[in-house]
């Protein structure tokens, strides 16, 4: 008999699941809308994905397979870190493969290759409110969503256009959602904005620190915020992935040496992984040895 | 046996998790049936799936508002005994909704909308009906729906269309509703736009 204690299912208790769960089925229900849900301590600081983490582990179940992504990733810090906790407090196997799994858990990218119907993006948000930093009041924002008042929004990405001749936002570009609530999509890269938009899979977000969660439904509308005259464009990339000469996706800056050389390589390293197994290669990438 | 303290989930932990995936991807692609956790049993007219909403979803924090034929001492007593969660005469103030039958529902304007500021605070109703196919096709649109789906719920209101017309208008305020029966769910958010099928 073991001496060690042991925690719950997936960490959290049963009542602060349920909890989370409600608030989940809330957001769900009104697209775009932040629900507010009394966040737990994690045993990770806020910071490391607090909201993200207790969205998964209100969802997952024991038949799950999860993917962790930071910034792309499978083999960063935080995306071990988290792909290990539910190993361990959930037993639930993971993968790297964004296809085999059925929760993906991302900080800040979405995956390339488009996700199917029955999987679930979980985000970690570090800031929810897309008019936090027009207007630092809660009261006051939660009033402007009430009413719809997005003016101030667009104010502000017009200023972008005075100052820099175009939309200067280059990640946590504001969306609609669904023609009613504008939605922080966290700080993902603008790249990644089309991606949302009738996805076939369910969105979930959960800010730890700012006590929110809300979600995008599959099939729903996720609309950039833009002008007429300056209509919303993704980022463009001159050169294909050093490594396996991918196209139309998102890249990661390398440095190579202190002589300023430097390669583009994809940010989704699963992506990049199966495309060079698959034979593809980049200007600097090598030939994959025959098996 | 006692049924207050029998009838419970019998593994409470993962049978919760498998009945709130169901009434999770319910919601998030409306119109489309999803298993519950059958493990709870029935207590008289406190059908299985409403007890395993039940039990699912509510606590203390919880209000729930019983339909008529379910304000028993059993039922009462099996809510108190295994949730915890409040009960509420006034469906204003109601977190969940749990009805029998159509005949037992209020109209849907009776219970909790949420407020402009809070939309996230409005009642869900749970109901029981006899099937969730085979009555009149309806057509679903909206957020989860691939352009469109069909789907043909038995029991539900008569003037179940007009009210939830009058519902969609609220957004983002309403109710949301959950069909169940043959250990199934069936999701419809106040999102949904719903018309008469052909």
């Amino acid at each position: 008999m073991t001496t060690t204690a042991q925690y719950n299912f997936a960490y959290l208790d049963e009542q602060t699941k349920r909890m989370i769960r409600r608030a989940i089925l809330k957001a769900i229900a009104i697209p775009g809308y932040q629900v507010p849900f009394s966040s737990r301590e994690m045993p990770m600081p806020y910071g490391w994905g607090t909201g993200g983490v207790q969205v998964t582990a209100s969802i997952i179940g024991p038949n799950d397979v999860l993917k962790v992504i930071d910034q792309g990733a499978d083999d960063t810090t935080n995306a071990v870190s988290i792909r290990a906790f539910f190993a361990k407090v959930a037993r639930v196997a993971t993968t790297t493969h964004t296809s085999d799994a059925t929760i993906i858990q991302t900080r800040h990218r979405i995956p390339e290759k488009p996700l199917g119907q029955g999987q679930i993006l979980v985000y970690q948000v570090p800031i929810p409110e897309p008019l936090r930093f027009l207007e630092p009041r809660e009261t006051e924002t939660r009033k402007m969503h009430a009413l719809e008042e997005y003016g101030l929004m667009h104010v502000k990405l017009y200023e972008d256009i005075a100052r820099h001749g175009r939309i200067a936002t280059t990640y946590a570009y504001p969306v609609k959602v669904e023609g009613r609530y504008v939605m922080d999509p966290s700080p993902t890269p603008k790249f990644d904005n089309p991606k949302m938009h009738m996805s076939a899979a369910l969105q979930l977000f959960g800010a730890g620190r700012e006590h929110r969660i809300y979600a995008v439904p599959p099939y729903t509308e996720v609309v950039s915020l833009d002008f007429e005259d300056h209509p919303f464009t993704i980022q463009h990339f001159e050169d294909p992935c050093a490594l396996c000469g991918a196209e139309q996706v998102y890249l990661d800056e390398v440095i190579l040496d202190d002589r300023g050389g430097h390669m583009y390589v994809c940010s989704d390293t699963d992506n990049c992984e199966e495309r060079r197994a698959a034979g593809h290669v980049g200007t600097l990438g090598m030939q994959e040895a025959a098996e | 046996m006692d049924s207050t303290f029998e009838g419970g989930f019998a593994n409470p932990v993962f049978d919760a998790q498998t009945s709130f995936r169901a009434i999770m991807d319910a919601l998030a692609n409306p119109g489309t049936p999803h298993k519950l956790a059958e493990t709870a049993l029935a207590q008289g007219p406190l059908k299985v799936e409403l007890a395993s909403t039940l039990l699912t979803l509510s606590d203390a924090d919880t209000h729930i508002w019983l339909s008529e034929t379910l304000r028993t001492e059993p039922i009462e007593a099996f809510i108190a005994f295994h949730t915890g969660a409040p009960l509420t005469r006034d469906p204003g103030r109601a977190t969940f909704a749990i009805v029998a039958s159509v005949d037992e529902l209020p109209r849907f304007d009776e219970f909790n909308l949420g407020t402009q500021e809070y939309p996230d605070r409005s009642t869900t109703i749970v109901l029981a009906v006899p099937a969730l196919s085979g009555g009149a096709d309806i057509v679903l649109r909206g957020p989860g729906v691939n352009d469109h789906w069909h789907c043909s719920p038995i029991g539900l209101p008569e003037d179940f269309l007009t009210q939830w017309v009058e519902n969609r208008e609220l957004f983002p305020r309403g109710i949301d509703l959950l069909l169940v029966a043959d250990g199934h769910v069936i999701g419809l958010p106040r999102s949904t736009r719903i018309s008469e099928g052909h």
